[in-house]
């Protein structure tokens, strides 16, 4: 515990700041500022800590979050700040799974509903819905044990035509055995999104258990004899590989493919891209063509559009084409999780559910091995594995939020939380590298799931303006992937800056008033109930009255009027209409009271006048 | 002049148009003096296309064979292509489009012929009367006067033939001070601050010159809206290089020495040909579908245009905050006092008054801020982002405002009574309209062309119950705080209304706005029924109670 640590402002030049106490615990970075509002910071949320040169003030520590959240604290003194700054680093490196937020959350949560949180996902239940096994696709126990595959899951389906030997041939000609599988079904068209890793082609090797496997994928589709392999890296990418003994398929040896590089650029690209990105957007006093060039540099817009364009090459080809696709990108959890899931929900509408879209992230990033413990750095390990791969997904899903607003069930609140505990570690659901690693470090006995918590708010997180009937089961989705449809995503990597949020919030007030409507819509039921019953009763009372007028009233008629106790609806109005930052307190306008009446030169200079003063 | 004579074909069949994002259309195409009409009779799909000539910024023509096309560029930005068979018939319609979109003669564009078809329940060329704003001005203070020293328009051309100004100053000393204001644009009462009687004024440059010129009158006029012993603010849009520059072309800023209780602030609003590359640059980006992402943002970026839109919010919101915040007085000027002057005390008005957000209030902004204050409006919206002319009054400085607007009603969407569609109407009308409340630069030429008595005035046309609910905003509810908003670039966007319109497929866009819309009413209705339930529920228990007595 430190007193009278100030929190900065990050976008305020002056130092105008809340001072307050700064809690370590055991999990937790608690900040209670001197009007008792608090910061919580969870110690895995923090990306990195620095230890600012030495103030007058203090010493300036800031902290960088996962979630795109920034403090910046001054401590008074440098001994304070160093032992906070060594408490960090070590709270915030864990070396073993056990000792993640998961394994110590607990919610209060008894032990059949921790089995039953772990249930309500169910992916056997997910492939009957999209129609397999069935003629053409079964399920193969090839890799029950994990034998041929440890990144992959323990069920897989595959072709009926790809025997066992077929399934070990081509594991052993793929990157870590990630052989071909199917990802989704689309049960109108008869075609498949398949998904594997590089072939270890090299500059000329073979594998005809791998030809056949192709073959077997594309004659499972009855409706087109041909398919689509789409290799989701740069053409130069894959052609370096090669070198390496791996690379990509040769058309010549696979008979009736259509081979296809669409350009995605790797982790590393994806890791710098983001690192501009938050350099720029974090930026004090921007200017807008600084912060239109800096979003040019750091390439992230560029390389969200790809990654949609891919998922919409993918969704044409099955959609208008009935054809089916394998999709690979070097070793098949990054690029490919990407293209399969963003494809798989271009096509069907079910996962622009909020439940849909659960199953499609425990399908196809949980359950096929997206490297969430690496990616998303939960255990202190190799920096250069660390990838915003899985927020790049979120993103694209946003993006196309933003052009169908009524497709969506869930809102952006949903993508952020999601966003949120993927690095939190408070929950097992993405802990680990895959399932085998998740069954050896027990989750579900020790951890609980994230998906009931996030139904039990269900009403947060609802899209007030879905419209169920928005595309029938199976029509295909078609975003504009023209470059001016991509925005800069504020609400993702400015979350925590409310100064440059709009001051009212439509959606909120969407969001409420929607919420209001259907309060509302029962009070009516319950009112005309009442009315209804009421002019019943009075019609007999009236009868009774004339009849026995001597007789005291009935007891039931002196209870209190019902209308009472129903009060006024939520008065939503208002609080949703708050306006941030057009209170006096609130207002950083003032600062400029002090700034006048120190400057005192014959021209006074405010060049960032009011900038300065709103961001 | 007769418009039959430059119409050599009336009428061409078997036209084709296309439209982005529409199927193309086959018709008939007609053409009248102030009209392009396309109509096609399709049993399924009827359709007529009206386009004033004077929305045509630029008509471009090429030909295949016999089949000619016409793309024609609008000033709302939309490009329509017509196909027209014969070579002859296209070329005469296409010179016919070039001449008539191009008339010289004010008093013959439509507004002088359009008669209305809606019954006037109100003469919007009265509406807005500054005699009326006066008024409510000296309900609250005594210490301005209306002065009707420029009833000839003789002290200053481009003002109003009434202004508010200082009661102590007298209409002697308004002459002197004009002489020594560019163009005469003395400085006059723009918004008065009731909050804390603070007062934004208006003029042009003073002209000091090289050798430091002074009028006593004019430091007499200003500070007499100085409360004892406290500053004022004079915000010149113009960089302080500018400023000096321009001495030694007779013009100047108010020098510390003369002006002693005054601090100035300089700050860089740019104009004319700079304002107008950089809307012809925005547009050509936006039209250009094959961009790749990086040149999307760096053509967007090289457009300078968010850069112009940032600045402008800032220097409306510094002004804002002298008043405000500081309980100062503020003078705006540029040069001329006629472009981001009136920009930036538009702008401040908007954040300060919480009247300028209903519909009324804004169009009573946009008449004695723009309209009577002097905007040239024929000048600058002579031509769009197509044009080809390099002319140098052209400018989209009144789009930027309403840019402006639209971008803090994006930070504040309830706080407004009108809705985006009102802010993109009025761009459209101030480019080409039937109405006449934007021809001419300023009241003086619009008194002699006659324009309250041979045109209809736009306000006549809007304040009509039917078309008002148009530009309603059902989110709005009122709120009489000052509006801040945020002009970080991550705060700003492009406006998709206005850039992307005709882009990109609206549709699915209109339809969640539309439920947007639904989702509002549709409370209103069910509170209603609520609030009619209970007070039946509670009418029959006292029926009851009374019955039990």
């Amino acid at each position: 515990q430190v007193e009278q640590v100030k929190l900065l402002d990050r976008f305020s030049t002056s130092n105008k700041s809340l001072t307050g106490t700064l809690y370590l615990t055991a999990t937790h970075l608690l900040f209670i500022d001197s009007s008792q509002r608090e910061t919580w910071i969870l110690h895995h949320h923090i990306a990195a800590v620095e230890k600012l040169p030495l103030t007058t003030s203090g010493c300036p520590l800031v902290i960088q979050c996962k979630n795109f959240r920034i403090v910046h604290f001054v401590v008074p003194r440098e001994r304070d700040c160093h032992d906070i700054y060594n408490s960090l680093l070590q709270l915030s490196r864990t070396a073993k799974y056990e000792e993640l937020y998961a394994f110590s959350y607990n919610p209060k949560q008894n032990e059949s509903e921790q089995v039953k949180g772990w249930q309500l996902i169910d992916l056997a239940e997910e492939y009957k819905r999209m129609g397999v096994p069935n003629d053409y696709w079964q399920l193969s126990d090839a890799n029950r044990d994990y034998k041929i595959c440890e990144t992959y899951p323990r069920e897989l389906y595959v072709p009926r035509t790809a025997s066992k030997p077929i399934i070990v041939g081509s594991s052993k000609f793929r990157s870590k055995g990630r052989f071909p599988v199917l990802s989704y079904y689309h049960k109108n068209k008869e075609a498949a999104i398949c998904r594997c890793s590089q072939p270890l082609s090299g500059f000329s090797a073979r594998c005809l258990e791998d030809e056949h496997m192709l073959q077997a994928i594309s004659k499972a589709n009855p409706s087109n004899r041909y398919m689509y392999v789409m290799d989701t890296r740069p053409k130069l990418n894959a052609m370096a590989n090669r070198a390496a003994g791996k690379g990509y398929e040769n058309e010549d040896n696979y008979s009736n493919i259509r081979f296809q590089f669409v350009g995605i650029e790797n982790i590393h690209v994806m890791r710098s891209s983001l690192q501009k990105l938050l350099e720029v957007s974090g930026t004090r006093g921007l200017s807008v063509n600084d912060f239109l060039s800096g979003l040019e540099n750091s390439g992230w817009l560029r390389h969200i559009k790809a990654v949609l364009d891919a998922a919409v090459f993918l969704a044409k080809a099955i959609a208008v084409e009935s054809a089916s696709v394998l999709v690979h990108c070097s070793d098949g959890w990054d690029r490919t999780s990407q293209v399969c899931s963003l494809g798989a929900l271009l096509l069907d509408s079910y996962y622009r559910t909020i439940r849909g879209f659960m199953v499609l992230i425990e399908k196809d990033w949980i359950s096929f091995g997206h490297k969430f413990s690496d990616r998303c750095c939960q255990l202190d390990g190799d920096p250069k594995e660390i990838s915003p791969v899985f927020t790049q997904f979120l993103e694209s899903v946003w993006n196309l939020t933003e052009q169908f607003p009524q497709a969506f069930e869930y809102n952006e609140a949903f993508l952020l939380q999601i966003h949120e505990h993927v690095h939190s570690c408070q929950f097992g659901n993405f802990l680990g590298n895959c399932q085998k690693e998740r069954e050896e470090l027990k989750l579900k006995e020790k951890t609980y799931s994230l998906w009931p918590f996030l139904l039990a708010e269900q009403k947060k997180y609802q899209n007030p303006l879905y419209n169920p009937d928005f595309s029938p089961e199976l029509t295909l989705l078609e975003p504009n992937t023209v470059s001016f449809n991509f925005k800069f995503w504020r609400n993702m990597y400015h979350q925590f800056d409310r100064s440059m949020h709009p001051r009212q919030s439509m959606f909120n007030l969407i969001m409420n008033t929607s919420e209001q409507n259907k309060q509302l819509e029962e009070d009516i039921k319950e009112l005309e109930a009442k009315i209804k019953q009421r002019s019943g009763q009075s019609d007999v009372v009236h009868v009774k009255k004339q009849e026995q007028m001597a007789h005291p009233a009935p007891v039931a008629l002196k209870s209190p009027p019902c209308f009472q106790k129903e009060q006024p609806p939520v008065p939503v109005n208002d609080s949703v209409r708050t306006i941030e930052g057009s209170n006096t307190a609130d207002n950083r306008y003032s600062e400029l009271v002090s700034e006048f009446s120190k400057a005192e030169p014959a021209v006074v200079s405010l060049e960032y006048g009011v900038a300065r003063m709103t961001c | 002049m007769e418009f039959a004579e430059l119409i050599k074909t009336p009428r061409a069949d078997n036209v084709v148009l296309h439209r982005p994002f529409h199927l193309a259309v086959e018709g008939t195409l007609c053409l009248t003096g102030h009209h392009l009409i396309f109509s096609s009779r399709r049993q399924d799909n009827a359709e007529e296309l009206w386009l004033l000539h004077s929305n045509i910024d630029s008509i471009e023509k090429r030909f295949v064979g016999s089949l000619g096309t016409i793309v024609i560029k609008c000033k709302d930005l939309r490009i329509i292509q017509l196909d027209i068979p014969g070579m002859e018939e296209c070329l005469n319609i296409a010179s016919s489009i070039e001449v008539l979109s191009t008339l010289d003669s004010v008093t013959l564009m439509y507004p002088f012929f359009y008669r209305p078809m809606f019954e006037v329940l109100e003469d919007g060329w009265s509406s807005f009367l500054l005699e009326q704003e006066f008024e409510l001005l000296s309900s609250v203070t005594n210490e301005w006067r209306l002065s009707c020293v420029n009833k000839e328009f003789s002290v200053c051309p481009s003002y109003p033939p009434v202004v508010i100004v200082p009661k102590s100053i007298d209409d002697e000393a308004l002459r002197k001070v004009a002489l020594f204001r560019h163009g005469g644009r003395f400085p006059v009462l723009s918004y008065y601050h009731k909050k804390n009687g603070m007062a934004m004024l208006r003029s042009s440059q003073p002209l000091t010159g090289t050798n430091g010129r002074r009028c006593k009158e004019d430091e007499k006029l200003v500070n007499s809206t100085l409360r004892s012993g406290r500053r004022g603010f004079v915000i010149d849009t113009r960089p302080l290089a500018v400023a000096q520059q321009a001495r030694a072309k007779g013009g100047g800023f108010e020098q510390e020495v003369h002006y002693p209780q005054w601090r100035r602030i300089h700050k860089c609003i740019e104009r004319f040909n700079i304002l107008q590359e950089s809307f012809i640059k925005l547009v050509e980006a936006c039209n250009d579908q094959s961009h790749n992402m990086d040149r999307w943002l760096s053509k967007l970026e090289a457009s300078n245009w968010l850069t112009h839109i940032k600045e402008l919010l800032t220097a409306a919101c510094l002004a804002a905050q002298c008043i405000d915040r500081e309980g100062a007085s503020v003078l705006v000027h540029g040069s001329e006092g006629t472009d981001s002057t009136l920009q930036v005390t538009s702008l401040a008005q908007i954040i300060l008054d919480p009247r300028c957000r209903t519909i009324r209030g804004f169009e009573g902004l946009v008449v004695r801020e723009w309209l009577q204050a002097g905007h040239p409006f024929q000048q600058r919206c002579a031509q769009s982002a197509y044009s080809n002319s390099k002319q140098k009054w052209e400018a989209p400085v009144f789009l930027l405002f309403l840019e402006c607007v639209w971008q803090i009603h994006r930070q504040f969407p309830c706080s407004f009574e009108f809705n985006e569609q009102f802010l993109i109407m009025l761009f459209e009308h101030a480019y080409a309209s039937q109405f006449g409340t934007f021809l001419g630069n300023n009241e003086n030429e619009r008194a002699k062309l006659k324009l309250p008595q041979k045109t209809m005035s736009l306000w006549s046309w809007v304040n009509r119950p039917e078309e008002l609910s148009r530009f309603q905003n059902p989110l709005y509810e009122a709120n009489s705080l000052v509006i801040w908003p945020s002009v970080a670039p991550q705060s700003l966007q492009l406006w998709e209304g206005v850039f992307l319109r005709w882009n990109r497929p609206s549709r699915f866009l209109e339809e969640a706005e539309e439920e947007r819309i639904n989702i509002i009413k549709y409370n209103k209705e069910l509170q209603a029924k609520v609030n009619a339930l209970r007070r039946q529920l509670a009418e029959m228990e006292t029926d009851e109670e009374v019955l039990e007595e």
